[in-house]
């Protein structure tokens, strides 16, 4: 991990595939959120759905 | 300002379902905990060792020597840098706005003096050659004294290096050459660090000289373009080695990236000599933007224009139809 | 209860009349939820808690220890990492939950000062990591502060900010700057808890704040 890390570079843009990872990471976290199904409990106290 | 809706009354009507909130938070230090205890023992963390000046001065005597001379020059970053190290130059400015001059000389930093003078006259109190020169230097007028850093400056372009000690082509640079070879033996052997850094005094926590002096020269500086972490590499996002730096910085700069703030001639005043005030009130604008969204047409509205809350809201939107 | 009357002349009364009112227990710890709270982008904001609790454990082991011990000691150097990687994993969770809260427009219906004080979070976070980056006392740590300067001296902040003063930008970070995300944070949880979550942006999409 201490060896330099790749950059990528694209137009004005210059980034580092870690700090790439990271945000492509959280892009993917984002949409995987927002369509996984969530576990729920479906009953409320009075055992109502 | 009405009064704030009960929960009962906001919420009239919505079918409630169990939610164990604080489940859900030993659950989310539990999960967090696992990443971050795993991440930590197979990937470690960045720790590169500091320069110092005694490592500049080994391997880069040269760069070393030039700084100095810069600095009896008054060519240096520092020299000419301005409010609140001194008031030798204009500082960064935006019309009549110059938050720079503001405060005043907070952080006196008088380079030449305590960069190279103050060290080396510690250093000559054993050393009458040393001392001798000095009195050479401090005796001199500022026009001679200038003549001879331009010329110790420009031979140093052209200078040789072996066995750490620096040689240049014979010219008329007066005492600079004992100073100078002093000044570098003094800095290999780990003297101008401690002088420095500790400054008369015994406890300290401030190594504003240090790096001051060490920023004005071009092997730190060298060191960290190699490892892209300069303004213009985006640097501020950067982290030493593969480890990943600090994205959330990606905007802020960003913009020392493009025009106006990379070019030399600029727009409506902002260009690359007061980048800095530029993108800080660039980004003071932004935040509060971001702050008061909600009070924002347009900015307020995206969020009903994109489907995105359609998805989040599934249950509500497009709910099944219960047995 | 009689709202015709005069309000009690006792301050203490009065205060825990106005908790009760506006945060009581049931609210402040429901086990329930309206039935659309369910979607994992709900998750993001109680996992930026979770990662700010693992910084603060990280860095309190740290801080007991004083600033040399992770350069020379093998389990100084794993504390060290699990710092890090927190304040990566903080700073991920909190962008998704800002992300989240965005397109779901949730400042809606009178909580416009929770986005406020989210957004000023935000901001105090990156000061307490910027001066976290500056405590690290290696080389990283050298070039930020040699090239933060100049934006610090341009604003003027730099005649009472010194980013080269180690020992200003320690005492921030370890204390000063983290209570003041910590009470931040709570407070913050307090107003989600006292407004509850806000309803889905209605079916026709319009215009209603």
């Amino acid at each position: 991990m201490n060896s330099p890390a790749t950059y990528l570079h694209w137009g004005f843009i210059l980034i580092s595939i870690p700090n790439l990872l990271v945000i492509g990471g959280m892009v993917v976290l984002f949409g995987i959120a927002l369509v996984a199904p969530f576990p729920h409990g479906d009953k409320d106290d009075d055992g109502h759905n | 300002m009405k009064t704030m809706q009960t929960q009962e009354e906001y919420y009239s009507g919505v079918r409630m379902l169990r939610y164990d909130l604080l489940k859900e938070l030993v659950l989310a230090v539990a999960g967090v905990g696992i990443v971050v205890l795993g991440l930590s023992a197979f990937l470690s963390s960045p720790d590169v060792a500091p320069v110092t000046i005694a490592t500049w001065a080994q391997n880069d005597p040269v760069d070393f020597e030039t700084t100095a001379t810069n600095e009896l020059a008054g060519s240096t970053t520092s020299a000419a840098y301005g409010n609140p190290y001194n008031t030798n130059g204009p500082g960064q400015s935006w019309g009549p706005l110059a938050p720079q001059k503001w405060f005043g000389t907070r952080i006196p930093i008088d380079s030449a003096n305590e960069f190279v003078i103050q060290p080396l006259q510690r250093a000559a109190s054993s050393n009458t050659a040393l001392s001798a020169q000095l009195d050479v230097w401090q005796k001199a007028s500022s026009d001679q004294q200038g003549k001879w850093t331009a010329a110790y400056s420009a031979a140093l372009a052209t200078a040789t290096v072996k066995d750490g000690q620096v040689t240049v082509a014979d010219g008329d640079y007066g005492p600079l050459p004992v100073m100078m070879s002093n000044l570098l033996g003094l800095a290999q052997a780990g003297g101008l660090d401690g002088l420095l850094q500790v400054n008369g005094r015994f406890y300290q926590t401030d190594y504003t000289p240090s790096l001051v002096f060490m920023g004005d020269g071009g092997y730190l500086p060298g060191l960290a373009h190699q490892a892209n972490l300069t303004g213009s590499q985006w640097g501020m996002m950067n982290e030493t080695g593969s480890y990943p730096g600090q994205t959330w910085l990606w905007l802020y700069t960003m913009w020392y990236q493009v025009p106006p703030f990379n070019s030399s001639t600029g727009f409506l005043g902002i260009n690359s000599g007061n980048a800095d005030l530029g993108i800080i009130i660039l980004m003071t604008l932004l935040t509060a933007a971001l702050a008061l969204v909600p009070f924002i047409p347009i900015l307020r509205d995206i969020p009903r224009w994109i489907p995105i809350h359609r998805l989040i809201w599934r249950a509500y939107y497009s709910p099944k139809v219960r047995p | 209860m009689d709202t015709t009357k005069p309000g009690p002349s006792s301050w203490t009364l009065r205060v825990r009349q106005l908790l009760e009112r506006r945060l009581p227990m049931d609210h402040l710890l429901p086990d329930r939820q309206p039935y659309y709270v369910g979607s994992w982008v709900y998750v993001f904001g109680v996992i930026t808690i979770a990662a700010v609790g693992w910084v603060v454990l990280s860095g309190v082991v740290l801080a007991f220890m004083g600033p040399q011990w992770w350069h020379d000691s093998r389990l100084g150097r794993f504390f060290n990492s699990m710092h890090f990687w927190s304040v990566q994993l903080f700073f991920i969770f909190m962008v998704l939950h800002l992300w989240g809260q965005y397109f779901m427009a949730g400042w809606r219906h009178g909580r416009a000062s929770t986005w406020l004080i989210g957004v000023v979070i935000f901001g105090i976070s990156i000061l307490t990591a910027f001066t976290g980056y500056l405590s690290q006392q290696n080389f990283d740590a050298q070039y930020i502060a040699i090239n933060a300067k100049d934006a610090m001296n341009a604003a003027g902040a730099g005649a009472f900010f010194n980013v080269l003063n180690f020992g200003q930008m320690y005492g921030l970070h370890v204390m000063l700057l983290p209570i003041g995300v910590i009470l931040l944070v709570a407070l913050h949880i307090v107003m989600v808890r006292m407004r509850g979550v806000v309803k889905p942006i209605d079916a026709e999409g319009a215009a209603r704040s």
